[in-house]
């Protein structure tokens, strides 16, 4: 598939401050990609650059193969739903979803149908003629949602859409965004700092950290595979044990994890470029697991000790130490009828594999 | 009663009194300004209507007041603008000095215009007065705007030229009529205070004097002392009309972007 976007080597300086440190980056037609960081790694601003409100310092921008050097911000192919939603407070709801088409030179009736249909697309039949600031956040979102896709836009640029938004309302709009994005087929771009709202709605994404990209990988791969000990944190819960290569042989390559023992981990799951001298691995919580009363091992088995748990309801965390460890493990466990909740203190098995380790690149 | 009511209670009077005196004077039949009243006139009021240069004096105000707040409400836009939007290098005493007007003694001000406006070599006109006003009338225009400005989400302009249009564009169909009530505000609030200045615009006149100075020419004759009663009478009328306006506007603005009401003039 061809790339709609496609960033090579841009570098952005605020005076002394070097806010993106050489940013190479293609993204597909149709694909749902996101911008994930904590605040101040250069996410939005490179969102920004993309939309035309940053210049580059240094570096080419091409949308659809066309160089941006010189293309300001409202003529590019690009339509951005801001954070703030940035709807205009004087104007209807109509207006404001047809503000943009004025510049396109449909007749009037065209106008109203396209800013219609954008309406029904958002679920906003009905709402053309409310005055725009008597809405709710989440219909202030559905407005510049449709405000911006009636343009039909190359890219659609999603600068923190939820974040304004409360729990429930923030989840309904996740998966309309999802579908929306497969029903218009227009690349999506989020930034967004919330790693639960990437993975769910992503079809890839960047992590960031310092301007610069830390990891780009599907969601799955990313939280399977964090190429750094960074991104295994910044991703979900991950535990880290210090580990020391012990040997080498041509399939596999074994490490004396803390805590667990001899692991021997076969090549194939080493990520390429892994370094040699790996001095901690990673373990999500879901891969280890509580042997309770009665149940055979099917993996390799450690005494450990319950120090703390969370009870979430559907959902057990323990924090448990190892045998010959003092590293705190966070276990998640799925409550199940026939599963007692362990107290504090008590002493258990774990269960682990050693396919789960996750071995780091730097 | 408490004693804090007792003191608003007086302060009022102390602050109103002489403006409800300036009306009743103003119906009384009689040249003299004292108690007690000589029965109801209108004639003062009539007298107006026959005095040419009265009605000069009030078309000059009312063009220095026009053009002044025209002028300080355009600059007003842009140093309003300039300080809310953009951080430049030496803004900080740059915004200072824009707004020291507002604190100088007028008669400072007055002086030093006069003086280098003759070492310039110009004339004085109603032109030199508007310059006068437009000085001091500024600083007010750009506090009044400048909160009109900085309650704006500053991606709304943005969002205007994501959607396609100019720079201009997006300042001209987004920004200004979102700030039109604070505009509204300070052109109002700019000819007020050009149409009462009385200091610079009588160092600064030239051979048409603004209203100000008519009434203060006209005090010498105690004859005429009833006439400027109405007069004041006439003005404090338009005064209380215009704030009117300028209230509704603020308020009409409010309401067009659904913000919160806090506060105004009335």
């Amino acid at each position: 598939m061809s790339s709609i976007i496609s960033l090579s080597g841009i570098q952005k300086y605020y005076g002394d401050y070097h806010a993106l440190r050489g940013i190479d980056l293609e993204i597909k037609q149709g694909e749902f990609f996101s911008l994930l960081g904590p605040s101040g790694c250069g996410k939005t601003t490179l969102l920004r650059v993309i939309a035309g409100f940053e210049d580059v310092s240094e570096g080419v921008l091409l949308i659809d193969d066309a160089n941006m050097a010189r293309v300001p911000a409202n003529k590019r192919p690009t339509n951005m739903v801001f954070q703030s939603y940035a709807i205009f407070p004087h104007l209807t709801v109509g207006q404001n979803v047809a503000f943009g088409l004025r510049k396109k030179g449909l007749s009037k009736d065209d106008m109203a149908r396209a800013a219609g249909e954008a309406l029904e697309m958002v679920g906003l039949t009905g709402f053309g003629d409310r005055a725009a600031h008597a809405l709710s956040g989440g219909q202030r979102q559905r407005v510049a949602l449709a405000r911006a896709l009636v343009l039909k836009p190359k890219v659609l640029l999603l600068d923190e859409p939820l974040s304004a938004l409360d729990k429930k309302m923030r989840e309904q709009m996740q998966s309309e965004l999802r579908r929306l994005q497969r029903q218009v087929g227009i690349t999506f771009i989020l930034v967004t700092h919330d790693q639960e709202e990437a993975l769910i709605m992503s079809d890839r994404i960047a992590v960031m950290f310092e301007g610069e990209i830390a990891q780009m990988a599907s969601p799955q791969e990313l939280y399977r595979q964090p190429s750094t000990r960074r991104v295994g944190e910044f991703i979900g819960v991950m535990n880290f044990l210090e580990a020391k290569q012990t040997g080498t042989s041509e399939k596999t390559v074994s490490f004396d994890v803390e805590g667990l023992g001899i692991a021997e981990i076969s090549v194939d799951q080493l990520p390429e470029g892994a370094r040699a001298t790996a001095d901690v691995v990673g373990l999500r919580p879901e891969a280890l697991s509580i042997l309770f009363e009665g149940q055979g091992a099917t993996g390799r088995v450690v005494d450990a000790t319950v120090q703390d748990l969370a009870y979430y309801g559907d959902m057990t965390y323990y924090e448990v130490t190892l045998d010959g460890s003092s590293t705190l493990v966070t276990i998640s466990m799925k409550n199940l009828i026939s599963r007692p909740v362990l107290e504090r203190g008590t002493k258990t098995r774990v269960q682990w594999d050693e396919r789960s380790l996750v071995i780091f690149t730097a | 009663m408490n004693w804090l009511r007792v003191y608003a209670i007086g302060y009022l009077i102390f602050l109103y009194l002489p403006v409800v005196l300036l009306p009743v004077f103003a119906f009384n039949d009689a040249t003299v300004i004292a108690f007690p009243l000589q029965g109801f006139t209108t004639k003062w009021f009539s007298d107006l209507a026959g005095i040419d240069a009265l009605h000069g004096a009030l078309k000059n105000s009312l063009f220095i007041g026009i053009v002044a707040a025209t002028l300080s409400t355009i600059l007003g836009i842009c140093a309003a603008r300039a300080s809310t939007r953009y951080r430049f290098p030496f803004k900080a005493p740059i915004m200072g000095a824009i707004m020291l007007p507002l604190v100088l003694p007028e008669i400072i001000v007055a002086v030093s215009l006069l003086v280098v406006l003759m070492q310039l070599g110009f004339s004085l006109t109603s032109w030199t007065v508007i310059m006068g006003h437009t000085l001091i009338c500024t600083p007010f225009s750009i506090a009044i705007l400048s909160s009109s400005f900085q309650g704006l989400d500053q991606s709304l302009e943005e969002a205007a030229i994501d959607l396609g249009e100019s720079r201009w564009g997006a300042f001209s169909k987004i920004i200004l009529p979102l700030v039109s009530p604070g505009i509204v505000a300070s052109f109002l609030i700019a000819f007020t205070i050009s149409m009462d200045e009385f200091i610079i615009a009588f160092f600064l006149t030239g051979a048409d004097p603004t209203l100000p100075v008519y009434i203060w020419s006209q005090l010498r004759f105690p004859k005429r002392l009833p006439s400027v009663m109405a007069l004041g009478t006439l003005l404090i009328l338009a005064s209380l009309l215009l704030l009117s306006i300028a209230e509704y506007f603020r308020r009409r603005g409010i309401r067009r972007t659904g913000a919160k009401d806090s506060g105004g003039f009335l």
